[in-house]
């Protein structure tokens, strides 16, 4: 396992899952963008899938770090998958008028690993294009 | 009638006080009795308004008080800075307005957030920006 900070990164052979544990600091949420699109490059990872299901609040600021992460990650033809929001909050995300246009999302990690796979084999032919 | 009922202020010099203020206003949303709902909303207006003050305003300072007004416990927090100030305070809340990259989402979407905002600044004046909001359901305790 890999760590950033103290943000654990798991490379599940070919797809990289991110667990957001703890009360994150903004360079620890920058050092996290720049350290997986980083792996992305180096294992050629078909996709990230980012677990927020024990992150209490997303602000601007993470919200941001995310989306530029699925960006980053989709140059590298690799997918995010942003997966268990809790509802509370998505309704606040969309109060303070961040909607995440563009972001996969996925209840959980078993359906992101699903989704994954369904849209990769989905694009497969235009990847290789 | 109001009385206040705790006060705390947190010092906001670094990143790392980003992380108090929000769990300042997480423990008086939880003594308020906010819904999860409630509490993550406060939690990242919080979160959004010690930013500013850290990343726009220098720096500055976050008092969290509850008080109780005719029986509802509401939570009262103070942004305050000594920074640059902000000219055009419309243009700064619309959405998408940044002057650093940012998003410019936190200042309009903080307001949007809390039940009352209110925002004193101005060129060379520093910024204090004050927020409350009450739990819906009044009381639960
Ligand atoms: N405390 C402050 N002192 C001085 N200027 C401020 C302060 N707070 C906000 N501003 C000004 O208002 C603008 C809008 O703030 P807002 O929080 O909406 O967006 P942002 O901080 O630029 O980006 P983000 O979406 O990441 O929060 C800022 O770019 C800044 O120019
Ligand atoms: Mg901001």
């Amino acid at each position: 396992m890999h760590q950033v900070g103290e943000v654990p990164v798991l490379d599940l052979g070919g797809v990289l899952l991110v667990s957001i544990q703890v009360e994150l600091l903004d360079d620890t949420v920058l050092a996290l963008q720049q350290d997986l699109t980083e792996r992305v490059a180096e294992t050629g990872a078909r996709g990230v899938i980012i677990d927020i299901s024990s992150v209490d609040i997303v602000d601007s600021f993470l919200a941001r770090a995310l989306r530029d992460i699925a960006a980053a990650t989709e140059v590298l033809a690799a997918r995010t998958v942003l997966v268990g929001m809790r509802p509370a909050v998505a309704i606040t995300l969309v109060e303070l008028g961040l909607t995440l246009p563009g972001m996969t999302t996925a209840l959980s990690v078993e359906r992101g690993l699903e989704l994954l796979d369904t849209r990769l084999d989905e694009n497969y032919p235009t990847r290789q294009g | 009638m109001t009385t206040t009922a705790a006060s705390r202020v947190v010092q906001v010099s670094s990143e790392m006080d980003i992380v108090r203020v929000r769990q300042a206003a997480r423990e008086a949303a939880v003594e308020a009795g906010f819904s999860l709902v409630e509490q993550t909303k406060l939690v990242t207006a919080a979160s959004e308004l010690a930013r500013n003050t850290l990343v726009h305003g220098g720096g500055g300072q976050v008092s969290t008080e509850l008080t109780v007004q005719q029986g509802r416990t509401v939570i009262r927090m103070v942004f305050t800075d000594s920074g640059p100030g902000i000219a055009d305070v419309d243009q700064a809340l619309a959405d998408g307005f940044s002057t650093r990259g940012g998003m410019g989402l936190g200042l309009g979407g903080a307001k949007r957030l809390v039940d009352h905002f209110a925002i004193e600044t101005g060129p060379d004046r520093g910024t204090v920006v004050t927020i409350s909001s009450a739990a819906r359901r009044g009381r639960r305790r």
